[in-house]
């Protein structure tokens, strides 16, 4: 059983792993007890398991540990809580941009690496950018919504 | 008035009683005994006590058979009971779908959350209102019609000092029955019914701090994986149990042909099912997708039914100067859930907790005690959020799956499908086939209409669809299939159609273990309906507006058109335009007595390629009496955008031995830059009976966008999904 030393919201805490190509998000949810992130598809196809990793939207499903030490993670739960919400988070409970909310995490956690990078997005930027994540309740105008929301933006 | 509720404050304002319907990050066993408090109340739907408990500190636990699926029922029916009880919604606590504690209510479907479960426990809290009152007369000694029961307490309508309702009864039972003739209030009052409040499980859902039922742990819990059979009813020749020898705790759990693997570490139970080698038969008994529409055509028939008859459609249609005919299909459909069904059991010294998002906990508890041969009061089921399920999907397989590991182990163990097994094994949307035909008389009006189609027939009586795991484990079940109500809107009932047929060919099966799938049925039949007065509006050379309004009688149908109509700013003429920017319109009156929804589509076709691009939708929908408008909208966007998925992009697809669309690659879904403008018009009936809304919108949605496109470019569609290929097919064949 190896130890592997990762950057978690800030902490920086050591997990065991017997297999060094475990997912994140396993170690994320089961070791670490962060159930934010969600498996969807383990195919790299949803977005329902997106951590943000140094920066960018990244799908924890196919991130081996391993590959994570080093990089720095934040998950959904680093972003805010309920009584203190991320902006982005603020701004998907404005727009109510959650139906049975299990894509919600990838849409919080990908909506929020694009406007760290590109804090006024437009509506097709932001359909481009959320283009990798799947919702089957149909949330889709209200998430872009919220992003715009954040973007200072009319809403569509 | 009410801020944003999170759960964490319902729990506080809720006192002890709560279960752990928010475990939010925290243990179940901080949670569980809380929840042991209430363990013994009624759960007998006649009785107030199984719905309301009056606590000590002013605040209420309403016990709720329905469940949140994401519809937004847990703000909704809150709303409902605060209205009758006279209470801040946020002094409402909900407990749903615990069948140690809820009441039976049926299962969430079919759009029943609010129209019969609201309903009921709005007459419950009604009940408890009056009960109230009469406790307060004699308290204050002042008679019951001097007072009113506002804001948590009653108190005299001259106003005076009050009591409050934790005072008269806190943490005491009712002991009465529900009072169908306790009055409701004047909807001309109603100060929380109507409002917008926001759901008080979106800001844990977006914070990541909702508790779904993928994220319980239970202390000592296994996680578990089934592998499903190669091919469908394939059965195990050999397991190589040795072949996980290297990973640690791993172990092979076979029951017949049920095969389970579980561990302590779930990648390691994910990594056993992948490597545990074991040899099946071969199985080759299903008919391929591409057979689907001839199987459907050829039978084995239960039997024939005529479901309308008015008139003569017959000698009608025979006589007729100017027929048309066409036939519709829809092909099966994935629920598609996005995350896969999981759920946790522990089977246990003769009693078994179960942790599932069914749709329908009570019925699962049946079920459930049957297969592991307990007395269904040793065996709780207790509902936990899930992703959405639209239907029935796998979670009430997964339950199954979870309990048969937990028996066999004696240990508490999850079991999470992986997508293949959500893709592959879901029960699926049935097939669907009409052919219609019809006549238009000298006035350009329908003189005869016939359908004619063939769907599968639900067994009648059927306790539950026979579950995966349990089938494979050689347990017993009562044999079936079941569809939902499929047959529904197959005709042109709402345009005053002189001569009307409609005949369903009953098949006795569907090529792949059916359930019920959102609207079941009703999406389409009315594509084929409202695809085909398009087509009849095209033969008469009339616009497809005026054509319909020509013939709806029911105001409130005729103003849910015009309203969409009148939202895409429609100008009449007839279809074909003259190319560029199609539109559309189509009509439902669901079940012919529920919600009314019209909805209209701007579509463009790309000539080259067959791409179809959505621009602009609108809807305007009347499901009477609105308890929350900004939830209703929520619903009903859902409803449209899912359905256009289903419209554009989806089929399942199998050959002879198994479902080959098993994952989002090979079974695409819409995309956010398919995602078209929606332009939504509530109206409010609050004289008018609430009626569901989480089905009624999808059912337009694809003839809206067959007659839009029909608009752009004279080439009809009556085959789902409406894939570039099939367009070009019929720009080919039929463009003008
Ligand atoms: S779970 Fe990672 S992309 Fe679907
Ligand atoms: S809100 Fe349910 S999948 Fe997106």
């Amino acid at each position: 059983m190896a130890s592997y030393t990762i950057s978690v919201n800030g902490n920086s805490l050591a997990v065991d792993s017997r297999d060094p190509d475990q997912p994140l998000l396993y170690v994320l949810r089961n070791s670490l007890g962060l159930t934010g992130a969600k498996f969807g598809c383990g195919l790299g196809q949803c977005g329902a398991c997106t951590v943000i990793v140094d920066g960018e939207a990244t799908r924890s499903c196919q991130m081996p540990v391993a590959a994570a030490v080093g990089r720095k993670i934040t998950t959904i739960e680093g972003l805010g809580a309920p009584d203190k919400p991320h902006p982005v988070q603020a701004a998907f409970i404005a727009e109510q941009a959650a139906q049975c909310g299990y894509c919600t995490n990838g849409m919080v956690m990908t909506s929020t690496a694009l406007l760290a990078r590109n804090g006024k997005p437009t509506l097709g930027e932001a359909k481009e950018a959320l283009a990798g994540n799947l919702c089957r309740c149909g949330t889709h105008q209200r998430i872009l919504r919220a992003v715009m929301r954040v973007a200072g933006r009319v809403a569509p | 008035m009410t801020a944003l509720l999170s759960r964490r404050t319902l729990i506080k304002s809720g006192g002890a009683m709560i279960v752990g319907l928010s475990l939010s990050g925290r243990g179940l066993a901080q949670v569980l005994p809380a929840a042991e408090a209430a363990l013994g109340k009624t759960v007998d739907a006649g009785e107030l006590d199984g719905f309301f408990a009056v606590h000590e500190n002013n605040s209420v636990t309403l016990f709720c058979g329905k469940v949140d699926l994401g519809q937004g029922l847990r703000i909704a029916i809150r709303q409902m009971a605060a209205e009758e009880l006279g209470i801040g919604v946020d002094r409402i606590a909900m407990v749903e779908g615990d069948t140690a504690l809820t009441p039976d209510q049926g299962a969430t479907a079919g759009s029943s959350g609010i129209m019969r479960g609201g309903v009921q426990i709005r007459q419950a809290a009604a009940t408890a209102r009056e009960a109230l009152i009469r406790l307060a007369a004699e308290r204050l000694g002042q008679p019951a019609e001097a007072l009113e029961a506002v804001n948590g307490e009653v108190r005299p309508k001259a106003g005076g000092k009050g009591v409050g309702y934790g005072a008269l009864i806190g943490n005491k039972r009712f002991g009465l029955k529900l009072d169908a003739k306790a009055p409701l209030k004047d909807p001309g009052t109603y100060v929380v019914v109507g409002k917008p409040l926001p759901r008080p499980d979106v800001p844990e859902k977006v914070t990541g701090h909702h508790t779904y039922v993928h994220d319980l742990k239970v202390p000592g819990m296994l996680h578990g994986r089934i592998l499903r059979p190669p091919s469908i009813g394939a059965k195990i020749i050999e397991v190589d149990e040795a072949s996980i020898r290297n990973i640690p705790g791993a172990q092979v759990v076979r029951l017949n042909d049920f095969l389970g693997v579980v561990a302590e570490e779930e990648w390691d139970a994910v990594q056993a099912a992948r490597t545990l080698k074991a040899r099946w038969s071969e199985s080759a008994t299903l008919i391929g997708h591409d057979g689907v529409r001839d199987w459907m055509r050829a039978g084995p028939f239960m039997a024939d039914e005529g479901l309308t008859k008015k008139g003569d459609a017959g000698a009608s249609l025979a006589g007729a100067a100017q027929r048309v005919s066409g036939t519709y299909y829809w092909p099966l459909h994935t629920h598609g859930s996005m995350g896969p069904s999981c759920a946790v059991a522990d089977v246990r010294d003769g009693k078994a907790t179960i942790w599932s998002a069914s749709q329908a906990t009570h019925r699962l508890r049946l079920t459930l005690a049957k297969i592991l041969t307990l007395q269904p009061e040793n065996v709780r089921v207790i509902y936990l959020d899930g992703a959405g399920c639209y239907g029935m999907n796998g979670h009430d397989d997964a339950s199954a799956d979870a309990a048969l590991l937990s028996k066999a182990l004696s240990r508490p163990v999850r079991v999470q499908w992986m997508r293949e097994d959500e893709h592959g094994w879901d029960p699926k949307g049935p097939p669907q086939l009409l052919a219609l035909e019809a006549a238009l008389g000298a006035d350009g009006r329908i003189a005869a209409w016939r359908t004619e189609m063939w769907i599968p027939k639900a067994t009648a009586g059927l306790p539950n669809i026979p579950l995966l795991g349990p089938a494979e484990a050689g347990i017993a079940q009562v044999q079936g299939i079941s569809t939902g109500l499929i047959s529904q809107n197959a005709g042109p009932m709402s345009y005053n159609v002189p001569n009307v047929e409609v005949v369903v060919h009953w098949l006795k099966d569907s090529p792949l273990r059916p359930s019920n799938i959102r609207a079941p049925g009703k999406i389409a039949n009315c594509f084929a309906v409202e695809g085909f007065v398009d087509e009849l509006a095209a033969a008469a050379k009339r616009d497809p507006v005026e054509f319909r309004l020509d013939g709806l009688s029911d105001p409130r149908g005729i103003e849910v058109l015009k309203r969409t109509a009148a939202l895409l700013g429609w100008k009449p003429r007839p279809s074909p335009g003259p190319g560029g920017l199609g539109r559309g319109i189509a009509y439902v009156h669901y079940k012919n007595n529920e919600t009314y929804v019209a909805i209209g589509m701007e579509a463009e076709v790309d000539r080259a390629s067959g791409a179809i691009r959505v621009h602009r939708i609108a809807c305007a929908h009347d499901c009477g009496l609105v308890i929350n408008p900004d939830a209703l909208r929520q619903q009903i966007e859902g409803n449209i955008l899912q359905t256009l998925s289903r419209t554009l992009f989806e089929e399942v697809t199998f050959d002879r031995a198994r479902v080959t669309s098993v994952d989002w690659a090979s079974y695409p879904i819409l995309t956010f830059p398919d995602v078209p403008a929606v332009l939504i018009e509530v109206i409010d009936r609050p004289r008018e009976p609430p009626l569901g809304a989480g089905e009624a919108a999808t059912t337009p949605v694809p003839a809206a966008l067959a007659n839009a496109i029909f608009d752009a470019t004279g080439a009809r569609l009556r085959n789902v999904p409406f894939t570039p290929e099939r367009m070009k097919q019929a720009l080919a064949r039929g463009a003008a």
